[in-house]
C-alpha cells in the first residue's frame, strides 16, 4: 500500500439508498447508480457500504482488514486473537483478477466475539481496539468494523471495485457507494470512502477545511487519524458526538454545520440558547468547507450539505426507499420511476431511519 | 423530426449524434431516454429545436448559441452556463448554478430551481439573459448578479418556503430581479439591493416574459399579475468597494 502524507480534498461522485423496511437488496443495485457519475470520480478510490449483509453473524464484529504484507497480516492477526474469541476468520471474497484493480493488499475478514470485562464500555473497548491495529501495527488497517454490515473499498473506478469485491452477491438494507477524485494526495487503499468505525460509515464529496482542528480536538478523545484523508475525522466526529455524547442526529449535524451567527439570533427563544450552546461547546467540531457527504448507521442513512450548499446533493423517494446522490440522474438509473424528487435545504440534514429503528 | 435515442450513449457519442444531425439540416431533434448525460448542445450555434426526455446531465447548453432545447423531465446543475443566445424551457425543476455567467438568450422553469441561480449573470447592448423561474428559488439567488434580468414567480402558493433562500442578491450590480410579491427582508442582502414596486417601464419588460411562461407551462396571465411585483435593484456599482484599500 502506497502511504502519503497528510490529508485528501476531493470531487466525487456519490449514492445510497435505505429500504426503509429493512427489505434486503444485492449490492448490484447501486452499482448502475455510481456508474453513471464515473466521469465525476478519476479511478483513484472507490467504495461501498453495505447494511445487514451478514444476517449469519449479526451478533458478532465483522472486522475487514488490509494488509501490506504476511507480516503485518500476522502481526494483527495475534492481536485480535488475544482480544476477540475469533469466530470466523477467512479471506474477504474478489475476483482472482481485475483489469481496472492492482496492488492488492492482503484482504481477510474476521466475526469476533470481545474479550472484555465487565466494567469495559464495549463499544469503546472495540474502537480501542480498531485504533490500536491503524495506529501501531504496520501496514494493517481495520476498514470496517461493524456488526452485520461491512465496507468495501479500493484504489480503481467504484463500478470495478463492485465486481473486484463480487458486491452482487450480498445482500443488505442500505447501500453507500463512493466514487473518488482525490485532488490533494495520493490515492491508497485506505484513503478510498467509505470511512468506518463500528457501524458508522461516511462517504462523502469535498473538503473538510477544518481538518486540523477537528482531528487535535478528536485526539483529546483518543481518536487517531491514521488514515490520511480528511473524511476520516467526520466518522470520528459523528461516533463522538452521537453515541458517546448521546446527541440525536438533527442535533449532531447542527454542531458539525452549525448555523452561521446570524441565523442563531433570529431563532426563536429556546432553540436559540440551545443553538449558541452547541455552537461554543463544539466549536472544535465545527466541519468547515465545501462538502456533502452520506452517513450510514444500523439504524438508517443520512445525507448532509454544508451550510452554503458547496457540493452537490438530491434526495428522492421511491415507496419505503430514500436515495441520496450527487445528481438525480445516478438515482434515476437505479430507479427511473420516483415517487418524489426533492433538492434539500444545506446544513439541514435529510434523515432516513428503519421504520423498526429504536431512536 | 429527428429522433435520437439515448438511453445508456455516453455524452460524447450523444453530442456528436445531435450535432450531425443538425449539420445535417435537421431543425426538429428529439433526445429519447437521456438519463444524466452531461453538456447536451453545449456549443452549438444554430437554430435548432431539441426535446429531451429524461433528465439531461450537468451543464446543459454550456456556451450554446442559438438552439431552443425544452427539457421534459427536471433538469440538474448548471444549465446554460455561459450560454449566449438561444432559449432553455424546462418543465420540471433545475438545479444549482442555472445560469451562470450567462450573457444572452432566456430560460424558463415551471417548477423550482437550486442555489446560485443567476450568478455573474451580465448584459451587453441589446445581449440582455433573462431567466423566469414559476416555483421558488434556494439561496444566492442573482448573486454577483451583472446585468439581465430575473424573475421569480412563486406560483406554487401550497410551497411554504420563502420564495428565495438567504442572501439573495449578494454582490449584486446591474441588472434586476423581479418577484413576485416580496422577499422577507432577512434572506435579501440588503446591504447590496434595494426592493421596491415595479414601474410601468418595469411592468413593460416584464409583461413579454411572463406571457410567453404562461403559454408555455399553461396559467393564466391575469393569475401571475394577481399578486404585485416587487424589484430589486442594485445599492452599488461596486458593492464590494469597501473591502478594498482606496486608491491614493
Amino acid at each position: 500500500m502506497n502511504r502519503p502524507y497528510e490529508k485528501n480534498i476531493s470531487g466525487c461522485g456519490l449514492i445510497g439508498l435505505l429500504n426503509r423496511d429493512r427489505r434486503r437488496v444485492s449490492g448490484g443495485v447501486i452499482v448502475p447508480g455510481i456508474r453513471l457519475l464515473h466521469d465525476r470520480t478519476n479511478g483513484l478510490g472507490g467504495g461501498f457500504a453495505g447494511y445487514g449483509i451478514y444476517p449469519e453473524y449479526a451478533e458478532l464484529y465483522a472486522f475487514h482488514l488490509m494488509c501490506d504484507d504476511a507480516a503485518a497480516q500476522i502481526a494483527a492477526e495475534e492481536f485480535l486473537q488475544a482480544k476477540f474469541a475469533v469466530e470466523q476468520a477467512e479471506e474477504i471474497p474478489t475476483l482472482k483478477r481485475h483489469p481496472g484493480i492492482s496492488n492488492v493488499p492482503l484482504l481477510r475478514r474476521y466475526f469476533l466475539a470481545p474479550k472484555i470485562s465487565p466494567e469495559e464500555t464495549e463499544e469503546d473497548w472495540v474502537i480501542a481496539q480498531v485504533m490500536h491495529v491503524n495506529a501501531k501495527i504496520d501496514g494493517a488497517f481495520v476498514f470496517s468494523s461493524g456488526k452485520n454490515m461491512g465496507a468495501f473499498k479500493a484504489v480503481g473506478y467504484a463500478e470495478d471495485v463492485a465486481e473486484f469485491f463480487r458486491l452482487e452477491e450480498y445482500e443488505g438494507y442500505c447501500w453507500t457507494a463512493h466514487g473518488r477524485f482525490p485532488t490533494n494526495t495520493q490515492a491508497w487503499w485506505g484513503g478510498a470512502h467509505p470511512f468506518t468505525l463500528l457501524d458508522y460509515s461516511v462517504v462523502h464529496n469535498g473538503e473538510i477545511s477544518s481538518y486540523g482542528i477537528n482531528r487535535r480536538y478528536l485526539e483529546q478523545y483518543g481518536y487517531r487519524c491514521t488514515l490520511h484523508t480528511d473524511t476520516e475525522v467526520m466518522v470520528y466526529l459523528l461516533d463522538l458526538l452521537i453515541r458517546r455524547h448521546g446527541l440525536s442526529i438533527e442535533t449532531a449535524c447542527a454542531a458539525l454545520a452549525a448555523p452561521f451567527w446570524r441565523d442563531i439570533e433570529r431563532a426563536p427563544e429556546g432553540e436559540r440558547e440551545v443553538l449558541r450552546a452547541l455552537r461554543m461547546t463544539y466549536g472544535s467540531a465545527l466541519v468547515n468547507g465545501p462538502f456533502a457527504i452520506l452517513f450510514a448507521h444500523s439504524g438508517g442513512m443520512v445525507g448532509f450539505n454544508d451550510r452554503i450548499k458547496l457540493r452537490p446533493m438530491i434526495a428522492a423517494e421511491k415507496g419505503k426507499t430514500l436515495y441520496v446522490a450527487s445528481e438525480e440522474a445516478s438515482i434515476r438509473q437505479v430507479e427511473p420511476d420516483l415517487d418524489r424528487v426533492w433538492m434539500p435545504k444545506a446544513g439541514e440534514p435529510v434523515i432516513g431511519c428503519l421504520e423498526d429503528a429504536r431512536t | 423530426m429527428t429522433t435520437i435515442e439515448a438511453q445508456g450513449v455516453y455524452y460524447r457519442e450523444l453530442n456528436e449524434q445531435l450535432r450531425a444531425a443538425v449539420r445535417g439540416g435537421a431543425k426538429e431533434v428529439v433526445l429519447e431516454g437521456v438519463n444524466g448525460q452531461r453538456y447536451i448542445a453545449a456549443g452549438l450555434a444554430v437554430r435548432a429545436k431539441i426535446a429531451i426526455k429524461g433528465v439531461p446531465g450537468n451543464d446543459l447548453g454550456a456556451f450554446m448559441n442559438g438552439p431552443r432545447i425544452e427539457v421534459f423531465g427536471n433538469a440538474q446543475d448548471g444549465v446554460g452556463n455561459t450560454m449566449n443566445e438561444g432559449a432553455i424551457i424546462v418543465h420540471g425543476d433545475a438545479g444549482d448554478v442555472l445560469g451562470y455567467g450567462m450573457r444572452g438568450g432566456k430560460i424558463l422553469v415551471r417548477g423550482d430551481v437550486g442555489y446560485r441561480v443567476g450568478i455573474h449573470m451580465k448584459a451587453f447592448k441589446d445581449q440582455v439573459p433573462r431567466i423566469v423561474v414559476g416555483g421558488r428559488a434556494q439561496d444566492f439567488f442573482g448573486e454577483y448578479m451583472a446585468g439581465g434580468i430575473l424573475v421569480l414567480l412563486g406560483l406554487d402558493e401550497s410551497n411554504h418556503r420563502p420564495l428565495a433562500g438567504a442572501y439573495c442578491g449578494t454582490g449584486l450590480h446591474g441588472g434586476a430581479i423581479y418577484v413576485r410579491g416580496a422577499l422577507p427582508e432577512h434572506n435579501v442582502a440588503t446591504e447590496h439591493v434595494r426592493s421596491r414596486p415595479i414601474t410601468d417601464e418595469d411592468e413593460a419588460s416584464l409583461r413579454p416574459l411572463i406571457e410567453e411562461f404562461c403559454e408555455l407551462f399553461a396559467y393564466e396571465p391575469d393569475e401571475v399579475w394577481r399578486v404585485p411585483f416587487s424589484r430589486l435593484t442594485p445599492v452599488s456599482h461596486r458593492p464590494f468597494a469597501a473591502n478594498y484599500a482606496p486608491n491614493v
